[in-house]
């Protein structure tokens, strides 16, 4: 039987947008095909070995929060995520996760040093927050889809030289407002703004990053079992429209 | 009485402003709660605190995330009881033009306004309170009203300059609230009453999932947590600040909860002990209860006026009405956030033990702006709870298929739940399928839909009398 152990990075602090459903969404989908679900948590002052897990998550927290988290991960687990995701571990990183995995995050005069893992950065620009349901245009190597979402960000985003996004903007903001680019994607990891939460309104990306994960840890692709996923769709048709509507 | 409110232009904008609100109330389209006070803000925007400074007696402004309707209702009917009759938004209208309407309308010497968070600095300025209720702090709506811990930091600033001024009724076991009745070195502020639960029994074993308050306010170390009741409210300290909880002034203890029916409790005030019978269900309407009392106090309702208000209140619009329809009978309970919906998802697990029979639901969720466009935080909600107790489930709203996904993944059993489009039509198959009782948890915007259906049916009054 396959096995996915995840952990999650910070659960206690960097869940803002119900990150818990992305893991939710997770955990359900593997255990209704029968593929073993463990769960771990990594979080303030604690290291964790790559070689023990096979699919990474962190989501996004508020702004004192991110500030904390941000030392700490640069201090206890900067070696270890490099290594995973050098090795092909999936993770997926949200909203204040995603900011994270840029060099920077400048805040006016503050400038939080991030992670340096995806070659991206962040700055608070003048002017509003952004706000609102989004979709983007994504390809992941099996042709073009679709994700659909919300974001809520301050921070403006930018891909830095050799980086490639996530994917292009349909409807809403993605990374800056102004590039129509939204997300990264370095290996097997992702980062997204798309909140609300992702997953649950994407069940095509829960399932790639499943297979991707027992790709890596077993050597062959897996052939997931299909499960009947008529809410599934229906939720992210309307998450669609949502984005449409604007 | 200022010579600025009394000059005839403003008249003449209060006037139009009047007439808007018989014209709109006229034509049946709306409750005019909101609409005279937008147009007289229009035309003046300081018409708040024009109207407000007529008020000669006290000025009551109260807030929360969650609680504010059926705070103001609570202390409304104590005030009530006592021959007092506040002028008051009764109808739930708390940002600030819903304000201005209610000022518009009311006659009086008195002023009691719940007011929506976001709008509270602004509106506090306006109308000069003597006495600021706060009951809670928890995440809600991210997209309109931002991050908790700046709302938090906006409501300090407005505190700090108000000591002296306004009297103040503050839940102990918030932090995010407590701290506000005390300055930068943990001197209790002038005029502050606090209040809390005293009953260990009704702690939950384990800490919520949404829990909005895990860091110290000063320093930013772990709270430690003896106890919690309701999402972060509990009993608390910082071991590293000794920033703990206040010891409360008026408190309940003995703590009797009855699944929908209400509950039973003491509350002890500086006055004396007094036996409580509320007619409205769980653990958070004991704290709106316990705010209401310490407030009335504050205003010099006697203990008798008090028990009697609060033995009499009725459901605020939408929070746990029941309606007889046919031969069935609806019971709504409004859903917003994480918090408040785990209260009410409690509530209902305690109604299925002790009826010994699984619910039957209704849930609507929409994403409007007054819901919250986003509505990531069902998945924050502990729906799980009610797992093992539900029969029937119908799902609509402009988001059902998403709602329903979160039930499927919540455990709910698939083959029970239905998503139905049109909040009527699924209002009526749910009905049909129910055994006797519906319980209908609408969002806000739903709410408001589902309430004019049953108006036209005419199967419920007009929420805005």
């Amino acid at each position: 039987m396959s096995e996915l152990r995840l952990l999650a990075l910070y659960p206690e602090q960097m869940n803002i947008y119900a990150d818990r459903g992305n893991v939710l969404f997770l955990q359900h989908r593997c255990e209704w095909r029968g593929i073993g679900f463990a769960y771990s948590a990594a979080g303030m002052g604690e290291g964790f070995d790559p070689a023990e897990h096979d699919l990474v998550y962190i989501g996004g927290g508020q702004d004192r929060d991110q500030r904390m988290v941000a030392a700490d991960l640069i201090a206890t687990k900067r070696d270890a995520l490099e290594a995973a995701v050098a090795g092909g571990v999936p993770g997926l990183a949200v909203c204040g996760g995603y900011q994270l995995l840029g060099t920077s995050y400048e805040l006016g005069e503050e400038r939080i040093e991030g992670l340096g893992i995806a070659p991206l950065h962040t700055v608070r620009e003048p002017g509003p927050r952004l706000i609102g349901n989004v979709s983007i245009e994504v390809d992941l190597g099996s042709g073009r889809r679709v994700l659909a979402g919300f974001e809520n960000h301050g921070g403006r985003t930018y891909i830095d030289a050799g980086g490639q996004p996530l994917g292009r903007v349909i409807h809403g903001f993605g990374n800056n407002g102004g590039d129509g680019l939204e997300g990264i994607v370095r290996e097997n990891l992702i980062g997204t703004y798309l909140h609300g939460p992702l997953l649950p309104k994407n069940a095509w990306l829960a399932d790639e990053l499943i297979a991707r994960a027992i790709e890596r840890r077993e050597g062959e692709r897996p052939a997931l079992e299909p499960l009947d996923d008529e809410l599934e769709d229906a939720a992210h048709a309307d998450a669609e429209r949502a984005a449409e509507r604007g | 009485m200022t010579g600025g409110s009394a000059s005839p232009l403003f008249a003449a904008k209060v006037g139009v402003a009047r007439a808007v609100g018989r014209l709109s109330r006229r034509s049946g389209r709306g409750g005019g709660t909101t609409l005279p006070g937008r147009v007289l803000l229009r035309m003046a925007p300081d018409a708040i605190s024009r109207l407000g400074g007529r008020l000669t007696g006290p000025r009551t402004v109260l807030s929360a995330t969650n609680g504010k309707t059926t705070t103001a209702g609570m202390l409304a009917s104590a005030l009530q009881a006592a021959g007092r009759e506040p002028v008051h938004n009764r109808a739930g209208s708390n940002m600030a033009w819903g304000v201005a309407t209610a000022l518009l309308d009311g006659h009086g010497e008195e002023g009691l306004f719940e007011v929506d968070e976001a709008w509270l600095p602004r509106v506090v300025g306006e109308i000069d309170p003597t006495l600021l209720v706060l009951g809670n702090l928890f995440r809600d709506q991210l997209d309109r009203y931002g991050e908790l811990e700046r709302l938090a930091d906006d409501w300090a600033e407005m505190i700090a300059v108000r000591e002296g001024r306004t009297g103040f009724v503050l839940n102990a076991d918030d932090p995010l609230i407590a701290d506000l009745g005390r300055d930068r070195d943990l001197r209790r502020r002038e005029g502050v009453t606090f209040f809390g639960i005293e009953d260990p029994a009704q702690a939950v074993p384990e800490l919520q999932h949404a829990f909005d308050a895990k860091h110290c306010r000063r320093c930013g170390a772990p709270y430690a947590y003896e106890r919690a009741f309701v999402g972060h409210l509990g009993h608390y300290t910082c071991p590293s600040c000794g920033a703990g909880r206040p010891a409360p002034d008026v408190f309940a203890t003995g703590i009797e909860l009855r699944g929908i029916e209400g509950s039973a409790f003491q509350v002890h005030t500086p006055a004396g002990r007094l036996e409580i019978e509320l007619p409205l269900p769980g653990l958070y309407n004991v704290y709106n209860a316990l705010a209401a009392v310490a407030a009335a106090g504050r205003l010099g309702v006697g203990e008798q006026e008090i028990r009697s208000g609060l033995h009499s209140v009725r459901a605020a619009f939408g929070r746990v009405e029941t309606i007889p329809v046919g031969d069935r009978s609806l019971s709504i309970l409004l859903i917003k956030n994480p918090a408040g919906a785990n209260e009410v998802l409690r509530t209902l697990r305690l109604e299925a033990e002790r009826g010994g029979a699984p619910l039957d639901l209704w849930l609507a969720l929409n994403d409007g702006i007054a819901d919250g466009r986003d509505v990531s935080w069902i998945w924050d909600a502990d729906f799980e709870l009610l797992a093992d107790s539900v029969d029937r489930v119908h799902c609509t709203g402009t988001r059902a298929a998403e709602m329903a996904l979160r039930l499927k993944y919540a455990g709910w059993p698939l083959q029970r739940l239905e998503v139905v489009e049109g909040i009527g039509e699924a209002l009526d198959d749910a009905l049909a399928a129910s055994s006797g009782r519906l319980f209908a948890l609408p969002t806000y915007t739903a709410l408001i839909e589902l309430r004019t259906l049953l108006t036209r049916r005419g199967l419920a009054a007009e929420f805005w009398r």
